[in-house]
């Protein structure tokens, strides 16, 4: 067996923390073969990231590696001056980072910034650099290859973009290229093609890869080993056929079953049943480009309807025209039998405290000079008047509920609290009001799969014990394969499908929605390869 | 980011030197009367006399002391600076977020007629209100605020614009909050930073103003000690190598500089950089 091109002995890495260091990794060892590709999975703060821009030889400014050596091709990167290094990164090896829209230059042609590297750092002439850019942007699948080149960001969409990093990172033919959740920010569709992309250019030029993700259903189609990380060390590390077929650590399996989760169906209504909340259709725009188009939705008490289309189908205005912040230009809204003002600012205080809205991101949905119990004991004062002890015993209730300890989270600010544990503020925020129809705008999209689906539960016992109506809005159907009561399927603006759970999610599909559903990756290794055979030419 | 006040104890020296000295100005301000050796507008010796056991730092044109004049120019100086700014920020502040939560024609209007008084040079603005008004302290400290609080609504209309993007304050919209709870909880402890920063900083402007227009024979009157119109008083001794004039042109010069190091240090921790 030949040397392996990347072998990091017993990696630990710290960052300064208030009162000492926190450990980030801790004793990792690793090796990785040319022509193969390594699939990092972990849960945010696991140190994926981390380790993948280590085993070029950098570690973000603060870091500091405690203990361990990374060998690349024999040397030693730990030892290279910082100037001997800039041989190695960029050039030897390259990152493909994970918003490709953020990290290239808005101001500069795809061309003139995907060469920099290559021309100012290798012997390779311009001209020369280009004329690889251009065979690497056709062996990416991209179209209009000399052309894509020369137009700025801005102009390109995130799919296209995506590889056009790709490509940049691949100019200077490097020997190992990390892949930080590439994918992560694109559609489902969209992500199918980037990935076969990706695949198809790794597979033929005999690179090692790092292909990070949090999806283990993504890694799996990429990798041919898989690196499962928790707080900064292995937990496990197989081949991806075996660890599929049979992972060892409990933790691992139970990040498999985290797509598993399932609500009980309930019965179905009858056509007579009034419903809560009931959108006649509904037509929206921003300025004059129209994002909604006779939309109807009807909504019963203790049932989930989930939204569910691309990003730019319009389904964060639907949530915007349900909460009144963005009133439509025709249709009508009727609350409990009551017809409902289009904006918030002519709704009852009673009729703005039966519906309320969860938010996407948790990060800017809490005030970040609020602590817990302000956030949460604002809407128990303003609505029910709540005062003093009953007032801090409400907001105790409330945190329990969501299984946040009272005592440790009610006097701490936002910032000090994780992801997950942000979301069930704002749940616990909504809760607080009362309400009888929730909106929950991508309340998952943010989270890792195990908190994803904690949240989920949480809403559905919450559902099951208070009668909640949820408008839940997601480009992930999984999520809504796992909560949905009905669905409904939007594009661009309209409704495509509607219907029961089971009516929409089973055969016969819409062509719309049989794209969306074959394009979530599933637990299996063929998953890509089948779906690619199945649509053919299409891409 | 932490209280306030816990800030104060990460504070780099830099900032701590500018604090120190604002504090000793402060005090000096306050305690003039006691401190110095003589009266604001008292006549205590003969013109232009050199320094001495009795007049430390010499006497002025009219023959009154250079050590006590500056004390009490501090309180006059400082004090109006100080007024002045926080009317300005209190009016500009104030109408900036309003203007950014609301939006709409209120912003429209408030946002056009900051423009038209941004249009006109503040020195030339000034001077000619003085000329309407006449020059008293109280038509200085309208003017200067007047102006002033332009700036500072530039700045609060951008805040409040930017932090009325974040859901926490729709949120705060769709539970049915008044326009108060918007602006006074929401959006002002986020906007609170930078606005302490520009406070400083317009604190060094304001002072910097009055200053020039004391110097030009139109701000705090005579026989009133201010630093502006003791430079203008003495400025012919720096022909005959004295050094009096220097003093409050020096005084001047510190407590800018001092502000501006805390500003700094503000400007730095609002902005969330490291290092």
């Amino acid at each position: 067996m030949t040397a392996p091109l990347l072998s990091i002995r017993g990696l630990s890495i710290h960052a300064p923390a208030p009162g000492g260091m926190t450990e980030i990794l801790r004793g990792i060892d690793l090796e990785l073969q040319r022509g193969s590709i390594l699939g990092l999975v972990g849960e945010s703060g696991s140190g994926k990231s981390t380790l993948g821009l280590a085993a070029m030889g950098y570690t973000r400014e603060s870091l500091r590696v405690s203990a361990g050596e990374i060998e690349f091709d024999g040397v030693d990167l730990l030892r290279l001056s910082p100037h001997q290094r800039r041989s190695v990164l960029g050039v030897r090896a390259a990152y493909v980072a994970q918003s490709a829209a953020a990290s290239f230059n808005p101001a500069r042609r795809l061309f003139d910034q995907s060469i920099e590297v290559a021309v100012g750092r290798t012997q390779l002439g311009r001209r020369e650099a280009i004329r690889r850019l251009i065979d690497l942007y056709a062996r990416l699948s991209l179209r209009t290859p000399a052309a894509l080149g020369r137009r700025y960001p801005h102009t390109v969409s995130g799919g296209q973009l995506q590889r056009a990093m790709t490509a940049m990172a691949m100019v200077t033919q490097p020997d190992l290229i990390v892949f930080d959740e590439p994918t992560t920010a694109l559609d489902v569709t969209t992500q199918i093609e980037v990935l076969a992309a990706i695949r198809g250019v790794v597979e033929t030029s005999n690179m090692a890869a790092i292909y990070i993700s949090h999806d283990l259903a993504l890694v799996a189609q990429m990798a041919d080993r898989i690196m499962v990380l928790r707080a900064g060390q292995i937990v496990e590390e197989a081949d991806t056929r075996q660890m599929l077929r049979a992972p060892r650590e409990a933790y691992t399996r139970s990040i498999w079953a985290a797509n598993d989760f399932r609500t009980a169906s309930k019965a179905k209504l009858g056509p007579e049943a009034e419903p809560l909340l009931d959108l006649r259709a509904i037509t929206a725009s921003y300025g004059r480009s129209r994002v909604l188009s006779d939309v109807s939705v009807a909504v019963h008490a203790g049932r989930t309807v989930a939204v569910v289309g691309e990003s730019g189908s319009g389904k964060s205005t639907l949530a915007k025209v349900i909460a009144g912040l963005l009133p439509p230009s025709s249709g009508t809204l009727v609350f409990e039998g009551h017809p409902l003002a289009a904006s918030y600012r002519g709704r009852s205080r009673q009729q703005l405290r039966r519906i309320q809205l969860i938010a996407q991101s948790p990060d800017t949905a809490l005030n970040p000079r609020q602590r817990v119990r302000d956030a949460i004991g604002r809407p128990l004062a303003f609505y029910h008047g709540l005062k003093g002890p009953r007032l801090v015993q409400r907001i105790h209730e409330l945190l329990a509920e969501l299984d946040l300890d009272p005592g440790r989270y009610a006097e701490r600010f936002p910032g000090e609290l994780s992801g997950g544990q942000k979301q069930r503020v704002c749940i616990a925020r909504a809760l607080a009001a009362e309400p009888s129809v929730v909106v929950c705008d991508e309340v998952t999209s943010g989270l890792d799969q195990l908190v994803a689906q904690d949240t989920l539960k949480v809403l559905d016992r919450l559902q099951r014990e208070r009668g909640l109506a949820y408008v839940f809005i997601t480009h992930d159907l999984a999520v809504v394969r796992a909560i949905a009561d009905e669905v409904i399927v939007m594009k661009s603006g309209c409704i495509v499908r509607s219907g029961f759970r089971d009516d929409v999610l089973s055969p016969p599909y819409d062509p719309y929605t049989e794209l969306l559903l074959s394009s979530i990756p599933e637990m299996d290794l063929d998953w890509l390869d089948r779906v690619l055979a199945r649509r053919g030419g299409a891409h | 980011m932490s209280h306030p006040l816990s800030l104060l104890t990460t504070a780099p020296l830099s900032a701590r030197v500018g604090m120190g000295v604002v504090v000793a100005y402060g005090v000096l301000a306050i305690s003039a009367p006691a401190l110095a050796p003589y009266g604001e507008t008292q006549i205590v010796g003969v013109e232009f006399a050199t320094w001495s056991a009795q007049h430390w730092l010499g006497t002025d044109d009219l023959g009154r002391d250079v050590l006590s004049r500056p004390l009490y120019g501090a309180r006059n100086t400082i004090g109006i600076a100080l007024v002045t700014t926080v009317i300005a920020f209190c009016v500009g502040g104030v109408a900036g977020l309003v203007a950014g939560t609301l939006r709409g024609w209120v912003d429209q209007v408030l946002a056009r007629l900051v423009d038209v008084l941004m249009a006109v040079p503040s020195l030339i603005l000034s001077l000619l209100m003085l000329a309407i008004l006449g020059t008293s302290i109280v038509s200085m400290i309208s003017i200067i605020a007047l102006i002033e609080s332009t700036r500072i609504f530039r700045l609060a209309r951008a805040l409040a614009l930017g932090i009325g993007m974040f859901d926490y304050v729709g949120t705060a919209r769709i539970r049915g909050e008044g326009l108060s709870w918007i602006i006074f909880r929401e959006i002002l402890p986020n906007a609170a930073a930078p606005l302490i920063a520009e406070f400083g900083l317009r604190f060094s402007f304001v002072f910097l103003f009055i200053a020039t227009l004391s110097f030009l024979g139109l701000g705090i009157q005579p026989p009133a000690a201010d630093w502006g119109s003791m430079v203008r008083d003495d400025a012919t001794l720096i022909a005959y190598g004295q050094m009096s004039p220097l003093i409050p042109a020096g005084a001047i010069a510190l407590l800018t500089l001092s502000v501006n190091l805390i500003v700094d240090w503000l400007v730095h921790q609002s902005s969330g950089l490291r290092n």
